[in-house]
C-alpha cells in the first residue's frame, strides 16, 4: 500500500470536513429561521466531530501530531481542503447549495471507503455514514423546496449553482499517488466518484426545477489539494486557532 | 476478583448526560468489559456519534464507575472499532426514552428515509397523524416533531444506521 498517498487522502477528507464544518458553524444564531439555525449548528458539529476522527487516525496510526495541532496550528498551504469549502458563506441560497453539492459528494466517498481494507478508515466511514444520511436528506429537502417556490428562490438557487458548480468539481481533483491506491483497490478513482455524485444530484436538480450545469464543460477549480487556496483560507484558520494560539500548552 | 458480570452492572448506573435516566449500557455505548489474570479491567466503548461532546466526560465516569468497584487497573478505550446505530439501544432503554418525553428511535433496517421520519408516534398521546419539523434538534441525536392530534410539539431520539 501506498502509505503517504493514503495518509493525504485522509488528510484531505479531514481538511474538507473541518473547513465546511467551520464555515457551517458561522450560521449559529444568524439563521434566517431558528430551525435552520440549529440545522447548521448541528451538522457543523457532525462535521468538526468526524475531522478530528480522522485526525486521529493519523495521529495514533502515522505519527502525526495531535489532532488539535493538525486541526489548527498548520500553516495554510499545509491544508489541503478544496476551494469549495473555503468560500465565504455568502447568503443562505449559497450556504444551501455548497452543502447539497458537498454532502452528496461526502457521501458516495464514504460508500467507496467502507470496503477500504485499512479498516481504521472503513470503520469511520462506516460510522460517518448514518450521519450523513442526514445531512443529504435535509439538503435535498430544501434545493427541492426553494427550487420550486417562487421565481426569486428559483432563480437564487440556480446562481448559486452555477456559480459553485466549478469549485463542487475541484473536490475531485487527485491527489499524486492515488493511481497506485485505486489499483491496490485501496479507494476508488475521483473519477469515478465524481461520475457516482452526478448520477445522484443531477436528477434532484431537475426535479427542483434547476438546470444541472454541462458538468463536462466546466473548468474545475483546482489546487486546494496541493495546497493552493483561495484569499478566504488564510483568514478563516487565523480565526479558527484564534484562542488556541494566546496558549498553545494550556490543558483544557 | 470483580468480574466482567459486575463491571456491566455497575456501568449500568452511568447515565448519558443528556439523558440522565438512560445509561451508557442501555444506550448500547459499551462494545465489551474484560478483566485479565492480573484483575486489570479493560472497556471498549463507541461513540453515538463522531462529534459527540460528552464523550470525554462519560469515559471518566465509566472510568470512576470501575475503580468504584476496587479495581485498580481500568483502561477505557474509546474508538470506532464497532459502529453504534440506533437499533443498539436495548427495549429497556427504549421505555426510558419513551419516559423521558421523547420519541424512541424506530428499529431500522439500515436505510433512513422521509418516510421513517414522519409519522412518528407522539410520545404523550402515541398518536401517529405528526410530522417531522426539523431532523436537526437541540442535540445531535434529537429531532423535531409537531403532533396534530395533541398539538405539543415532541422530540425524537432519531434512528442513526451504521455500516
Ligand atoms: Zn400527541
Amino acid at each position: 500500500m501506498n502509505t503517504s498517498a493514503l495518509e493525504n487522502y485522509i488528510l484531505k477528507t479531514a481538511d474538507d470536513l473541518l473547513v465546511l464544518g467551520h464555515r457551517h458553524s458561522e450560521w449559529t444564531a444568524f439563521g434566517p429561521v431558528i430551525e435552520e439555525d440549529i440545522a447548521f449548528c448541528s451538522m457543523a458539529q457532525d462535521k468538526v466531530g468526524q475531522a478530528q476522527a480522522l485526525y486521529n487516525v493519523l495521529h495514533t496510526t502515522f505519527g502525526y501530531d495531535h489532532p488539535d495541532t493538525l486541526a489548527f496550528l498548520r500553516e495554510e498551504g499545509k491544508y489541503t481542503c478544496a476551494q469549495l469549502v473555503e468560500l465565504p458563506n455568502g447568503g443562505y441560497d449559497t450556504s444551501l447549495m455548497r452543502h447539497f453539492l458537498f454532502d452528496h459528494a461526502e457521501r458516495v466517498r464514504l460508500a467507496s471507503l467502507v470496503s477500504c481494507p485499512f479498516e481504521p478508515l472503513a470503520n469511520l466511514a462506516k460510522k460517518f455514514k448514518g450521519e450523513v444520511e442526514y445531512h443529504v436528506l435535509h439538503a435535498n429537502t430544501w434545493i427541492d423546496q426553494l427550487g420550486n417556490g417562487t421565481e426569486v428562490s428559483k432563480a437564487r438557487m440556480q446562481t448559486a449553482l452555477d456559480e459553485l458548480a466549478p469549485y463542487a468539481l475541484g473536490l475531485f481533483e487527485a491527489i499524486e499517488g492515488e493511481q497506485e491506491l485505486v489499483e491496490q483497490g485501496v479507494v476508488v478513482s475521483e473519477q469515478d466518484l465524481q461520475a457516482q455524485w452526478q448520477a445522484a444530484i443531477d436528477p434532484i436538480l431537475e426535479k427542483a426545477g434547476l438546470a444541472a450545469p454541462d458538468w463536462s464543460s466546466i473548468t474545475p477549480v483546482v489546487g486546494g489539494r496541493k495546497g493552493y487556496h483561495s484569499e478566504y483560507l488564510a483568514p478563516l484558520v487565523k480565526e479558527m486557532s484564534e484562542v488556541l494560539v494566546i496558549d498553545t500548552e494550556v490543558e483544557w | 476478583m470483580v468480574t466482567e458480570q459486575e463491571i456491566w452492572t455497575a456501568l449500568d448506573s452511568v447515565m448519558d448526560p443528556e439523558i440522565p435516566k438512560l445509561s451508557v449500557v442501555d444506550l448500547g455505548m459499551v462494545s465489551s468489559i474484560s478483566i485479565d489474570e492480573s484483575g486489570a479491567a479493560e472497556v471498549e466503548v463507541t461513540p453515538t456519534f463522531a462529534g459527540c461532546p460528552a464523550i470525554d466526560f462519560i469515559k471518566r465516569s465509566i472510568r470512576d464507575a470501575v475503580v468504584e468497584l476496587g479495581v485498580e487497573s481500568v483502561t477505557v478505550n474509546v474508538n470506532f472499532d464497532r459502529q453504534w446505530n440506533s437499533n443498539m439501544i436495548s427495549e429497556k432503554g427504549r421505555a426510558l426514552i419513551k419516559d423521558w418525553g421523547l420519541a424512541p428511535p424506530p428499529v431500522h433496517d439500515g436505510y433512513i428515509s422521509l418516510d421513517v421520519l414522519q409519522n412518528v408516534a407522539c410520545p404523550h398521546c402515541d398518536s401517529r397523524n405528526t410530522t417531522m419539523q426539523t431532523p436537526f434538534g437541540p442535540t445531535l441525536c434529537r429531532s423535531i416533531h409537531y403532533c396534530n392530534n395533541c398539538s405539543q410539539a415532541f422530540e425524537q431520539f432519531k434512528p442513526v444506521t451504521s455500516g
